[in-house]
C-alpha cells in the first residue's frame, strides 16, 4: 500500500522549475532516503507534502488524498531548520504537540528526554544547537504519525549526535509508518535506510533498495552518489 | 556487541555473517533468546526490515528458530552450530591462504610457517 504518490509533480519558483514531472511512490514500513545535491528539489517534494507549498502541475497525494489538515494529522514534519520558539521550556513544547497533534505519546518524548539528562524547565534557548535539533526530533518521532517527513535531521551535527539521532528514528519509527529523511549525508543514513531516491535537479534519477544498489554496483550508496554527481 | 559494515556488499548480507559468528563463538548461547529485530536494529544502527531478512536467512539455515508468541531463539542444535563453525573455519582460512599465495608462500611454506609461530607461542 503506498503512503506517498506524486504524480507529474511540478513546483515552479517563477521561472526556476524546482521540481519538474516527477512520478513517486512510497510504500507504507520503509525507511526511504531522498538524496541530492543542494537545490535538487529535496526540500520543496517535503513541503509540498505537508502542504506547505502547493503543486505548479500534477498533484502529490498522501494516503490517496491531496495534503490536507485531514492528511497532516496523520503526518510528522521535521523542518530543516528547528521553529520552536526560543522562549519556551522543554515541558511548554511538550504542552505545545500535545495540543495540536492527537497521537503525541508524551511518554516517550519524556522518556527520551530523561535519558539525555535535559531538564524539562530548560528554555530552548539556553540550549546548544545539538540539543536544540536533538528536543525537536524527540518530539518529532514521539507523534504516531503514518509518514515521517525528516528534512536534513542529521545536517550540522556531531556525528554522535547524528549516531543518537538515527538511532532515535530506528527505535521509534512505528512499524507501519514510512519515513522519509531528506540529506546529502548519504554514508551516515544509508546503513539505516531500505531504499535510496536521487534527485538531480528536480527529477527523480534513482529509486532502488540499498541492497539492490550494492549487489548490483558492487559499491556503496554513497560510492555510487559521488560518482553521479561528481561536479 | 560490535558491528562493522563494507562498502562493497549488501547490509543483510554482513548482518547474517556476523550474526553468524556471534552464534558459533558463544556470545548468543545455544537455546538463548535472541534481542527483537528493533533492538537489534538499534544496536548495530541498521534498518530494521534489513534485520529481519538477515534473521529470516538465518532461520532457514537452521541457525535460528521462531516461536509465533515468545519471540527468535539460537538453535539447540550443538551439531549444526559446529557444522558453521567449521563453515566459518574453511572460509577464513581458504582467504588466509589466497593473501598468502599473493605474498608468493604457497601451501607448504605457510604450513611450515604456522608450525613455527605456533611453536614459539608454546
Amino acid at each position: 500500500m503506498s503512503i506517498l504518490e506524486c504524480r507529474a509533480l511540478t513546483k515552479r519558483y517563477g521561472n526556476k522549475e524546482a521540481l519538474g514531472g516527477v512520478d513517486l511512490t512510497l510504500e507504507t514500513g520503509r525507511i526511504v532516503g531522498l538524496l541530492g545535491p543542494n537545490g535538487s528539489g529535496k526540500t520543496t517534494l517535503i513541503k509540498l507534502a505537508c502542504g506547505l507549498l502547493t503543486p505548479t502541475s500534477g498533484e502529490i497525494l498522501i494516503d490517496g488524498r491531496r495534503p490536507s489538515p485531514e492528511t497532516n494529522a496523520v503526518v510528522s514534519y521535521l523542518p530543516e531548520r528547528t521553529t520552536l520558539p526560543l522562549w519556551m521550556s522543554a515541558k511548554q513544547a511538550m504542552d505545545f504537540y500535545a495540543d495540536f497533534y492527537a497521537d503525541f505519546r508524551r511518554y516517550a518524548a519524556e522518556e527520551m528526554l530523561e535519558k539525555l539528562h535535559l531538564e524539562q524547565n530548560q528554555t530552548i534557548r539556553a540550549m546548544s544547537k545539538g540539543m536544540r535539533e536533538k528536543l525537536q526530533l524527540i518530539l518529532t518521532m514521539s507523534r504516531e504519525a503514518r509518514l515521517y517527513l525528516l528534512d536534513e535531521p542529521i545536517g550540522g551535527v556531531d556525528p554522535a549526535t547524528r549516531d543518537y539521532i538515527l538511532k532515535t528514528i530506528i527505535a521509534n519509527y512505528n512499524e507501519e509508518a514510512t519515513v522519509l529523511i531528506s540529506t546529502h549525508l548519504i554514508s551516515d543514513v544509508e546503513h539505516v535506510l531500505d531504499e535510496a531516491i536521487f534527485l538531480r535537479e528536480g527529477s527523480v534519477m534513482l529509486h532502488e533498495t540499498i541492497d539492490a544498489i550494492r549487489e548490483e554496483k558492487g559499491k556503496s550508496v554513497d560510492e555510487l552518489f559521488r560518482e553521479v554527481f561528481a561536479c | 556487541m560490535e558491528w562493522t559494515f563494507r562498502a562493497d556488499a549488501p547490509i543483510y548480507t554482513q548482518l547474517c555473517e556476523q550474526l553468524t559468528v556471534a552464534v558459533v563463538s558463544g556470545l548468543f548461547r545455544p537455546g538463548e533468546r535472541l534481542p527483537t529485530v528493533r533492538e537489534l536494529a538499534v544496536d548495530a544502527g541498521v534498518n530494521p526490515n534489513t534485520v529481519q531478512r538477515a534473521l529470516s536467512e538465518l532461520e532457514r539455515d537452521g541457525l535460528v528458530y521462531s516461536q509465533r508468541t515468545t519471540g527468535r531463539f539460537v538453535t539447540d542444535d550443538a551439531v549444526r552450530i559446529e557444522q558453521e563453525r567449521r563453515r566459518l573455519a574453511e572460509e577464513r582460512a581458504g582467504d588466509f591462504l589466497a593473501a598468502m599465495e599473493k605474498l608468493g608462500y604457497n601451501r607448504i611454506q605457510t604450513v611450515m610457517l604456522l608450525e613455527k609461530m605456533g611453536g614459539e607461542e608454546q
